[in-house]
C-alpha cells in the first residue's frame, strides 16, 4: 500500500514539476505570437486542457470496451474516474477557450468556435452519464449500461465535430494541419510540456479518486461482512 | 432467417399492442400538431421561413421523444423484459423489432405533421422529405436503445431527454441542412452514416443493456 501511495506521490510531483515548467515557459521563454500578441499564451493551457479531456474520455471508453468484452467489473470504477476526470478537464477547456474567445474576438462565446461548440456538447452528454448512473441501482447492468454510454461517446466526437463543421462558418484559427504544426521549435516544446503536465495531472486525479473509490467500496464490504 | 422471423413477431406485438391499446401514437399525433400551432405563435410575425424549418424539426425530435418515453413502459410494468430477455432469440431482435415499431410511429406522425406543416407555414419540398426519413431511422436506432436504458432507471423519463438530445444533436444538423441547404447531399449523406454508424453500435450494445 505504501509503495502506491509512494507512487501516486510521485505521479502528482511530477505533474506539478510539468505544469509549473510549462506555465514559465509558456510566460517566460516561448515567443510572442505575432497577430494575437500576449493572449495567444493562455494556447499552451487551453488546448493542452482540450487534448487531455479527449484522452480521458477515449480512456473512459477503452476501458468501457474491456469491461463489456470481459465481463469484468473492475472496468467499471476505472471507466467511470476517466470520465469524471475528463468532465473536468472539459469545464476547463470551456472556461479557458471562452477567456481567450473574449480576447481574441471581444465575445465570451461564438458558436462558429468549433472546438468550444463541440465541448459543450460534450459536456452535456456526459453530465448525462451521471444522471444515468446516479438513478440506477448499482451491480453489473449499471456497469454495462454505463459503458455502452461512455462507448457511444467516443464516437459521438468525431460525428458531433463532423457535425459541428458541416453546420458552421469557420473562424477557428487552424495551428494543426496535415503539414504538421504550424508554430516555432519553441512555441512547440513549451505545448509539448504543457500537455505532459496535463496528462500527468489527469492521470494522477484519476489515480487518486480511484484509490478512494475503491476504499470506499472496501469499507462497504467489511461493514457488510461485520453486519452479517 | 429465424432472426428475421423474430424480429417479425417482435414487432408485430408491439404494433398489435398498440393498436388495441391506442396509448402511443394519438397522444404523438395530437402532441405534433399542437406544437406546431405552439410554434406558429412563437414566431414574431415577420420571421423568414427558414425558422419555421428549424421548428418542425424541434416537433419531429420531441415527438420522438415522446414516443420513445412511452417505448418500454409495457415491458417494465407488466415485466415483459424478463420473458423476453429469457426467450430463446437473439436480445439484438428485440431492439431491432422495437426499433422498427417507432419508425413506424413516427412515420404517421409525420403523415400528419407534415400536410399541417404545410398548411400552417410553407411547402415542404422533396429533399426535406428524405432528411426526415433518414433522421428517423438514426433516432429510431439510437432513441431505442437509450429508452431501454432510461427504463431500468429510477429517474425514467425524466432522464431519457438528457441522455438523447446530445446524440440527436448531429441529426438536427444534418436535418436542418438538408431541408434548406442547396446541395443537400452531403447532409443526406451525414445523416445516413450517422445511422449506419449508431444502428451497428445500439444493434451490438443493445444485449448489454437489457440483461441483469
Amino acid at each position: 500500500m505504501s509503495l502506491r501511495n509512494n507512487r501516486l506521490g510521485a505521479l502528482a510531483l511530477a505533474a506539478a514539476a510539468l505544469l509549473s515548467a510549462g506555465v514559465a515557459l509558456a510566460f517566460y521563454w516561448a515567443p510572442e505570437d505575432a497577430d494575437q500578441g500576449f493572449s495567444q499564451r493562455i494556447f499552451y493551457i487551453h488546448v493542452s486542457v482540450a487534448l487531455t479531456a479527449y484522452a480521458s474520455f477515449g480512456w473512459a471508453a477503452w476501458k468501457a470496451l474491456r469491461l463489456l468484452w470481459r465481463r469484468d467489473e473492475r472496468y467499471d470504477l476505472e471507466s467511470y474516474t476517466a470520465v469524471h476526470v475528463g468532465v473536468m478537464f472539459g469545464v476547463l477547456t470551456l472556461v479557458t477557450g471562452s477567456i481567450w474567445a473574449r480576447i481574441s474576438w471581444g465575445v465570451w462565446w461564438s458558436w462558429g468556435e468549433r472546438q468550444l461548440v463541440l465541448f459543450l456538447v460534450l459536456f452535456l452528454f456526459y453530465s448525462a452519464y451521471f444522471m444515468l448512473r446516479y438513478s440506477t441501482e448499482p451491480g453489473p447492468r449499471r456497469a454495462r449500461m454505463s459503458a455502452v454510454y461512455a462507448l457511444f461517446g467516443v464516437v459521438l466526437i468525431p460525428i458531433s465535430f463532423l457535425a459541428i463543421r458541416l453546420a458552421e462558418n469557420f473562424i477557428h484559427p487552424v495551428v494543426f494541419t496535415r503539414e504538421g504544426p504550424q508554430m516555432s521549435g519553441s512555441m512547440f516544446f513549451t505545448f509539448l510540456v504543457s500537455l505532459a503536465g496535463m496528462v500527468a495531472l489527469a492521470f494522477a486525479l484519476h489515480q487518486t479518486e480511484l484509490a478512494g473509490k475503491r476504499l470506499d467500496l472496501r469499507l462497504q464490504e467489511l461493514r457488510k461482512a461485520l453486519a452479517s | 432467417m429465424t432472426y428475421l422471423a423474430d424480429v417479425a413477431a417482435l414487432a408485430r406485438k408491439d404494433l398489435l399492442l398498440e393498436l388495441r391499446s391506442r396509448d402511443t401514437l394519438p397522444a404523438m399525433l395530437l402532441f405534433v400538431v399542437s406544437t406546431l400551432v405552439v410554434f406558429h405563435f412563437s414566431l414574431p410575425s415577420g420571421s423568414s421561413d427558414l425558422a419555421a424549418v428549424g421548428l418542425l424539426w424541434v416537433a419531429i425530435v420531441f415527438t420522438a421523444l415522446l414516443g420513445l418515453t412511452r417505448a418500454f413502459v409495457a415491458e417494465r410494468e407488466q415485466r415483459l423484459m424478463d420473458g423476453l430477455v429469457l426467450a430463446p432469440c437473439d436480445r439484438s431482435a428485440i431492439w431491432l423489432a422495437k426499433g422498427l415499431s417507432i419508425v413506424a410511429f413516427l412515420l404517421l406522425a409525420e403523415v400528419v405533421a407534415l400536410p399541417a406543416y404545410a398548411l400552417f407555414f410553407e411547402p415542404v419540398s422533396g429533399q426535406m422529405v428524405a432528411g426526415i426519413l433518414l433522421a428517423d431511422l438514426g433516432i429510431a436506432a439510437v432513441g431505442t436503445l437509450l429508452a431501454a436504458m432510461a427504463a431500468a432507471s429510477r429517474a425514467r423519463e425524466l432522464l431519457l431527454p438528457l441522455l438523447f438530445l446530445p446524440l440527436a444533436i448531429p441529426v438536427i444538423v444534418g436535418g436542418v441542412g438538408a431541408s434548406v441547404a442547396d446541395d443537400p447531399a452531403r447532409y443526406l449523406g451525414f445523416l445516413g452514416l450517422y445511422d449506419l454508424i449508431f444502428a451497428i453500435l445500439s444493434w451490438a450494445s443493445f444485449e448489454y443493456v437489457v440483461t441483469e
